[in-house]
């Protein structure tokens, strides 16, 4: 059974940027591996690091963030490589949900099949949130999926998340996997039906 | 009311909904590397299933070969473990793989076209963002996520959400030195990275039909770039003559049942569009970018913009960008030194970019102090390349000529910038540190203003350097 996501609640660390590419998230040298155990350490690492491995500034090594478990980003999240490693370092560093302007197509559907919600939310919306958890760090966020909405201090804002990926998330559907091998026979057809190369003998 | 060739492939390929209303959709061809691949398989060995349908399914090897000294085992045991596990992989499942020295081996979206595995009216999957690069053939093309990549090994379908389509006209006659990769590079300019968010991109209109199909690869190839996981251009007398003869086209009476069959796949003249953008070709000039995203770009003969010249969404990152490549508002991009010139990559690493490129090197030297590389997109095309003498001009030039694969676009092997380079590269990101050095620099461009600024030394036209359209 997989995990239902009706509400995440927990602080959030602020990453502001727009636009910010996948090859950021974790840069390509990371991915020379056969599993995606270890990841999150790698997480913005090239943002976080300098070339003798020393810490930069950055919101992911404030101590002020530790131990939250929602990221908080701008639009255009996500962008460049379908690298899974991306959604699957952030969840591997802690994180329980995204919450941004707008995600990149293929990273918002590599994050949704692994049980990673991305949410949106009103450009205004966003910024106060972001505004309030960088004055408060230790700001409660609650990203509620079947009200669809977001709640911190006394504010209440929509949040928006494709439907099919809602439905998903909160019925607990999120990895397709099973259902799509109930297809069962009705894939042979397709294969018997549908051309594929073939090398001419 | 007629329909996009999107909505016909949809349509051709959706096996059932969703119970969250997605379609289950089948996945005609399948393509695997080593990177986004082994734990795909290790997804399916710990859920006990098989590859279904292993005869849709090919597999090469590109992102992290060396491209200098192929010798195994590799200097880099983490990219040679990657190198055994997909031939293992691809050998306990029955699926054919295109090893090193098979004569097939590039990089995945060169040789699918190259093979005649790519055909028109096809959905094709690869863990790999650039696979949009198919949909030159009028085939529906994207990128996946390694999770899918198990739901296609394990089924040949994956959930899918459909996109709308935006049609994208360019109208005319590209100028002289003007290649697919300025048009592309125009249109992210004007639609932004993240304008194709939600569509799949229609390409047509009287320059992209006269272009030849390596030109409509490069074109949708960075759809990716602006946005759109998929880019397409209908099949048509271009695709077939390309195709016919290919070891994996069909053959014979086959082939004839075949391009009926593709060109019922081409969107109908009345067919409906969510959008439509016209840009006129005669208005696009050599593009080169100048910040950190494929959006960032000017023509040639520009200036990187003012930041009031920007909107205010567009000024943050604009600030960042300039920031990290060390350049200031207003400043002309032509004349900033280069240390590295790179021609390669999946959208312009083929016969075809070589060839042009090598019709105007001949008789130039690369400039002292630049490091030049050339890496051929397949094994196939180095072969040709050597044998039409094109690989000759290169080195003649200066440039070093090496082995297939995806080299320094991402820098998964040991080819990268050092410290704060900056390259003259045709590959398509410019992300920071996207080519191994975190604090790399690249400018995109096409093949030909690589190779013009390889042998200047600095960002150049290449329409001067060459003496073209003069």
């Amino acid at each position: 059974m997989l995990e239902k996501f009706t509400l995440i609640r927990g602080r959030a660390v602020p990453l502001r940027g727009e636009d910010i590419d996948t090859d950021r998230i974790i840069p390509a040298r990371f991915m020379k591996a056969l599993t995606f155990e270890g990841l999150g350490q790698y997480l913005f690492y090239d943002e976080r690091f300098d070339e003798r491995g020393n810490p930069k500034p950055h919101p992911l090594n404030d101590p002020r963030y530790q131990g939250a478990s929602l990221l908080l980003v701008e639009s255009g999240f996500g962008s460049g490589s379908s690298r899974e490693h991306a959604p699957q370092a952030i969840k591997r560093a802690g994180f329980k949900a995204i919450i941004g302007e707008s995600f990149a197509e293929i990273f918002f559907g590599n994050a949704t099949a692994i049980g990673l919600p991305c949410v949106s939310l009103a450009k205004e919306d966003l910024e106060r949130l972001f505004q309030a958890v960088e004055k408060d760090p230790t700001l409660e966020i609650a990203v509620d999926l079947v009200a669809k909405e977001v709640r911190f201090a006394d504010q209440v804002v929509p949040l928006t998340l494709r439907e099919e990926a809602r439905e998903a998330l909160v019925e607990g559907l999120w990895d397709p996997i099973g259902e799509l091998l109930q297809a069962g026979e009705l894939l042979d057809a397709f294969d018997r039906k549908l051309p594929y190369p073939r090398r001419a003998e | 009311m007629g329909k996009t060739l999107y909505e016909k492939v949809w349509e051709a390929h959706e096996v059932r909904k969703l119970r969250n209303g997605q379609s289950q959709l089948f996945i005609d061809l399948h393509l695997l590397h080593e990177v986004t691949s082994p734990q795909a398989f290790g997804m399916l060995k710990d859920l006990g299933l098989r590859v279904r349908y292993p005869h849709r399914t090919f597999a090469t090897v590109d992102h992290i070969v060396p491209t200098h000294d192929r010798t195994e085992p590799f200097a880099d045991p983490l990219a040679q473990s990657m190198l055994e596990a997909l031939r293992k992989n691809t050998l306990e499942h029955g699926i054919t793989f295109f090893d090193l020295g098979s004569g097939n081996q590039g990089i995945v979206h060169v040789i699918g076209p190259q093979l005649g595995l790519t055909q028109p009216g096809m959905t094709i999957a690869c863990g790999d963002s650039h696979t949009s690069t198919h949909g030159a053939f009028g085939a529906v093309a994207f990128g996946i996520g390694t999770s899918q990549v198990r739901d296609v090994l394990a089924t040949q379908t994956i959930a899918a959400q459909k996109l709308k389509v935006r049609r994208i006209n360019v109208e005319g006659r590209l100028a002289p030195g003007v290649y697919a990769k300025d048009v592309i590079l125009h249109i992210i300019r004007h639609l932004g990275v993240k304008g194709g968010l939600g569509y799949a991109y229609e390409y047509g209109g009287s320059a992209v039909e006269a272009m030849d199909m390596e030109s409509r690869m490069t074109l949708c190839n960075m759809s990716i770039e602006g946005g759109a996981r998929v880019g397409y251009v209908n099949p048509d007398e271009t695709t077939f003559r390309y195709l016919e003869g290919r070891p994996y086209s069909p053959k014979g009476a086959e082939w004839e049942e075949a391009k009926r069959r593709w060109l019922s796949f081409a969107s109908d003249p009345d067919a409906p569009y969510d959008d439509v953008v016209t840009f006129q070709a005669e208005e696009i000039a050599p593009t080169v970018t100048w910040g950190i995203t494929p959006g960032q770009a000017i023509p040639i003969d520009g200036r990187i913009p003012l930041l009031e010249e920007l909107s205010p969404e567009e000024r943050p990152v604009a600030e960042e960008a300039l920031a990290y490549m060390g350049f200031r508002p207003g400043q002309p991009i032509k004349g900033v030194p280069v240390q590295v010139a790179f021609i390669g990559s999946c959208t312009n690493a083929r016969l075809s970019d070589l060839r042009e490129v090598a019709r105007y090197l001949r008789g130039h030297r690369v400039k002292r102090g630049v490091r030049a590389l050339v890496v051929p997109g397949s094994e196939w095309v180095a072969k040709k390349a050597e044998e039409e003498g094109i690989a000759e001009v290169f080195r003649e030039a200066g440039f070093e000529w090496r082995n297939p694969g995806c080299s320094m676009c991402l820098a998964m092997n040991p080819d990268r910038l050092e410290g704060d380079e900056l390259a003259a590269s045709s590959s398509n990101r410019n992300y920071k540190g996207r080519m191994g050095s975190p604090r790399g620099r690249t400018v995109l461009m096409s093949p030909l203003m690589v190779a013009a600024a390889a042998v200047t030394g600095e960002i150049a036209d290449a329409r001067e350097v060459f003496g073209i359209g003069r």
